[in-house]
């Protein structure tokens, strides 16, 4: 029941990265300062924006699923921070590149928001831990939902006390970069921006639906008392 | 909430479980780093890290050993069925945790004065930035503990989890601590802006306790 609307989804979402990446690479002008390593940004940022989103969204859907008991919702929040996971780790790798063809560093301690998002990163790549260290399926969702809002009120407040840090060292390099943005180069990144989170909105849903249907045809299954083939222990939320 | 902390505070006094091993591994780790740093006396961001991190550790160990006792009697169904708000649990957890803290703190500062300072100037301050990251602490690890508890990986997973989760502790406390320990004397540059960060978390992450440990104990 998850499968609805999946195939358009894909196809804009395909539609979309195909025009992004044709405005990266056509449409938007060389960086006068960085040259053509700066086109990494349209892919840097917009991941980095989509993946703080999602860890937000994760805890906007632990609260629905703590206030509602509806475990649909955890499922929501756990692929939802899953995704994001994911995405995490490209943000980390791409942000590494570009920070050595810019910086010449591979890591740089005294930006903000590269610090401020490893941070972020490790403490949510700790909730597979959390969450399969639980046995119990019901206080497994119900402590993984807490885990998602302990997390999503932690992530601003890491931002800011890690910025505060470095704050007097360091002008903003992000926050003023971005308002000088000339249109071109805007539009680009929005596109690229708008494409990222149609990405991940599509995974998002895929991979819903492959959990439902796992979920339904274990049912199934134990509805035909056969014995379940090749399940593992650590399976992921079941979506009725 | 008065009677659950009074339980605790007595029970930790008896059975002496979590405190002295605390304060032990504190000043062992004081001597480790001595050597480890080959330095006989420390200053600014050296001392504060040396002292926040010794700290930090020790406090997981504590916090780690909260709901054993809880898990292992049966203390969790007794709560579910006494007729008390369920905040009152965490209330009075984080309070025992703070207290363990502050006698943490009570044996392991002076020590690590003893061992590395030059002069005693900067305690006073240094308590109250002490004391503002121990409250934070205090609502994240009880907030931790009471989940890895019921986990098959609880030894492992508070540590894990709460690391990440106390990085702005850390960086806050050790923005406060670094000044009043500089070689000239205590100087408060920004120590302010740092008990107000410190603030910040406490409140946060205090709400946050309040508002999910209802979830934590139903079953």
């Amino acid at each position: 029941m998850y499968g609805k609307g999946l195939k358009p989804l894909s196809i804009a979402t395909v539609a979309a990265l195909a025009l992004s990446l044709s405005l990266v690479f056509f449409y938007a002008p060389l960086d006068a300062d960085q040259g053509f390593v700066q086109k990494i940004f349209y892919l840097h940022v917009p991941l980095a924006i989509v993946a703080l989103l999602g860890f937000v969204a994760g805890g906007v859907f632990a609260i629905a699923h703590l206030r509602s008991g509806d475990s649909k919702w955890d499922a929501y929040s756990y692929v939802s921070i899953h995704m994001s996971v994911i995405f995490g780790v490209a943000v980390l790798i791409t942000g590494a590149i570009w920070a050595k063809a810019s910086w010449g560093h591979w890591w740089v301690w005294d930006e903000p928001t590269l610090v401020s998002f490893l941070i972020v990163f490790l403490m949510y790549a700790t909730y597979y831990p959390f969450r399969y260290a639980i046995e119990d399926r019901d206080r497994q969702a119900r402590y993984a939902s807490v885990f998602a809002i302990t997390a999503g009120a932690f992530v601003p407040l890491n931002f800011m006390a890690v910025r505060m840090a470095e704050s007097l060292v360091h002008p903003r390099t992000f926050a003023t970069a971005e308002g000088g943005l000339p249109a071109e180069m805007m539009l680009t990144f929005l596109v690229s921006l708008g494409a990222t989170g149609l990405l991940w909105t599509t995974l998002v849903k895929f991979e819903l639906t492959a959990k439902s249907a796992s979920g339904q045809l274990k049912r199934l299954r134990r509805a035909l008392d056969a014995p379940p083939s090749g399940g593992s222990s650590r399976v992921a939320p079941e979506v009725s | 909430m008065i009677a659950i902390l009074a339980k605790d505070l007595r029970t930790e006094l008896r059975t002496l479980q979590s405190l002295p091993a605390m304060a032990l591994f504190a000043v062992t780790t004081f001597v480790i780093f001595r050597f480890g740093l080959d330095r006989t006396a420390l200053s600014g961001s050296l001392a504060a890290g040396v002292l926040w991190v010794t700290l930090l550790f020790a406090a997981i160990l504590g916090i780690n050993r909260l709901f054993v006792a809880e898990r292992e009697e049966g203390g969790f169904d007794a709560i579910r069925l006494a007729p008390i708000d369920r905040t009152a649990v965490f209330a009075a957890k984080a309070t025992a945790l703070l207290v363990y803290l502050l006698a943490l703190e009570l044996v392991a500062v002076p020590v690590f004065a003893i061992f590395f300072l030059d002069s005693a100037a900067a305690l006073p301050p240094l308590a109250l930035a002490l004391l503002l990251a121990d409250i934070g602490l205090a609502a994240t690890g009880t907030l931790i503990s009471s989940m890895a508890v019921n986990s098959r990986a609880r030894d492992l997973l508070t540590p894990l989890v709460l690391l990440p989760l106390a990085v702005p502790l850390s960086i806050a406390a050790t923005g406060a601590i670094e000044p009043l320990l500089g070689v000239g004397g205590p100087a408060y540059d920004r120590f302010g802006t740092w008990l107000a960060v410190l603030g910040l978390y406490d409140l946060i992450f205090l709400l946050v306790g309040y508002a999910v440990f209802d979830f934590l104990l139903e079953d």
